[in-house]
């Protein structure tokens, strides 16, 4: 089963909000800036043709009386916890997407159709009594389907994909609609004529693999409802081999200097567990998952283990770069420090760039220091002083769930 | 310029109120009395508790049917603040 909350922050905002209710609202990033975009609408405002993503002016253009709210994530936050409380009650296996989607795993011996349709009915009707906001869900034998589903199920209510009615309800779908599909597949399948969901289950498996590679095998399974991950626990414990940090940031980050800001805390964080723990790490691995579900994740061997931030970011920014030029809208991204050993002080001093390193450890002993005892944001690195999305504490309130990094770095996302 | 509206105090329709509230050792919470205007009220019965959102007031939270006199109305405890509907 897989539940989306609708236009999630301008709906959480409508449902506080009675008086601008009815008129056409949207949620804008950065208001008092002139960069500013629109990061949810309601209703209304969609039918004046206003966009996710696009200028704050350009929705002014398209309807001057449009009501522009700045976003309150704390709120989304609090809603989106609501959510998950009413989820976990049916089920101990679910997987938040974001703040506003989730996976349920509602299998067992007893379940059939029928009842995950009640089921579906009931949590929709939930969602909306006890939140005031509604829900799409979508209910299938897959994760696939089930996100699809919802989809489907759009602005509100339950669909139910069975292996009975998938040709009628997915196979017409464009296949950039299904997850995993992105930018560039879509574009290599375009070309080749591949336009819906169905052409790709139908076409032929060799010359799927030629073009695309295991991917393209991988993603016709999923078009024939193949798909066979598991809904992985938000809380799966994860033993010391590794220490990471991931999150899912409060909204898409489309430019690459959002991205590369949130990897900054990250790498920070990381770099400050590792010390904190008195181990260094030579092996940095970082991932990344778009608003299609692409996901990835890259690692890269280190000549020497390090514990030093700077360091850290450089691997991060070097990874960063070599992957991930060609991405959609970035929903989670993570980073992971492994090949763990004790630190070890001596070996800094046979090393040739010892004077830089041994700057570099004294920043990061200051500011250790400093955060111990006055919070984390005692100090801060200028570069992350430019948009709200630094002022994110990365080892603070808004990590959600330890994103599960895709096994021996795997790409699923062809580009 | 852009006009930002200011988020979340009292408008039309929601009133946070005052309430005297009883914590049992479990951490359950029970609301007691409210204070509205100058008065103070005593609610005299609890009806009915479950999360519930309102419309109407816009918010979410544990909804609390309660019994004042002869007249109920609904308190939602809204994380650590408790309104009602007006
Ligand atoms: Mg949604």
């Amino acid at each position: 089963m897989h539940a989306d909350m609708n236009s999630f922050y301008a709906a959480v905002e409508c449902m506080h909000r009675p008086a601008e209710r009815a008129l056409p609202l949207a949620v804008g990033g950065d208001a008092e800036r002139r960069h500013g975009i629109i990061l949810a609408k309601n209703e209304y405002a969609k039918r004046y043709g206003i966009k996710t993503a696009e200028a704050l002016w350009q929705a002014r253009q398209k309807c001057p009386q449009l009501c522009i709210v700045p976003p309150d994530y704390p709120l989304y936050m609090r809603y989106s916890a609501l959510a998950r409380k009413i989820y976990a009650s049916y089920t101990p296996k679910t997987e938040s997407f974001g703040l506003d989607e989730c996976w349920l795993d509602l299998s067992d011996r007893h379940m059939d159709f029928r009842r995950a349709a009640r089921l579906a009915e009931e949590i929709h009707l939930r969602i909306i009594n006890e939140l005031g906001v509604t829900v799409s869900v979508g209910v299938s034998w897959n994760k696939v389907f089930a996100k699809l589903g919802s989809d489907l199920s759009k602005p509100d209510g339950t669909v139910v994909i069975t292996p009975g009615n998938y040709r009628e309800r997915i196979w017409p779908l464009p296949v950039g609609d299904l997850l995993y599909v992105g930018r560039a597949t879509e574009r290599k399948l375009r070309h080749a004529g591949i336009k819906s969901i169905g052409d790709l289950a139908r076409c032929p498996s060799r010359w799927l693999k030629e073009r695309l590679g295991k991917v393209g095998l991988m993603l016709q399974a999923f078009a024939r409802g193949e798909d066979r991950s598991e809904v992985s626990m938000s809380d799966d414990p994860e033993v010391i081999k590794s220490i990471g940090n991931s999150v899912t940031t409060p909204r898409d980050l489309i430019r690459d200097e959002e991205v590369k800001l949130v990897y900054f805390a990250l790498a920070e964080s990381v770099a400050a567990r590792l010390r904190e723990q008195g181990l260094t790490s030579s092996c940095i691995s970082i991932s990344l998952r778009d608003s299609r579900l692409c996901s990835a994740s890259h690692q890269r061997a280190l000549s020497r283990p390090t514990d030093l931030t700077m360091e850290i970011l450089d691997e991060v920014m070097a990874l960063y770069e070599e992957h991930f030029q060609e991405r959609g809208p970035v929903r989670s991204l993570g980073i992971k420090a492994s090949k763990l050993q004790p630190a070890d002080p001596e070996q800094l001093n046979f090393m040739p760039d010892r004077a830089r390193r041994e700057q570099y450890a004294r920043i990061d002993r200051t500011v250790d220091g400093l955060r111990r005892r006055f919070g984390y944001a005692a100090v801060r690195r200028a570069y992350l002083l430019k948009d709200e999305l630094g002022r994110l504490d990365a080892k603070g309130s808004h990590v959600i769930a330890p994103v599960p990094f895709i096994k021996g770095g795997e790409t699923i996302c062809s580009n | 310029m852009l006009e930002l509206i200011p988020q979340d105090h009292n408008h039309e329709g929601k009133l946070y109120v005052p309430v005297w509230a009883y914590y049992d050792a479990c951490g359950n919470i029970k609301p007691l009395a409210l204070r509205l205007g100058d008065q103070n009220f005593i609610i005299d019965r609890i009806l009915d508790v479950r999360p519930g959102a309102s419309r109407k007031a816009g918010g979410c939270g544990i909804r609390y049917l309660c019994r004042i006199r002869e007249q109920r109305f609904a308190l939602y405890l809204e994380e650590d603040r408790w309104f009602m509907e007006s």
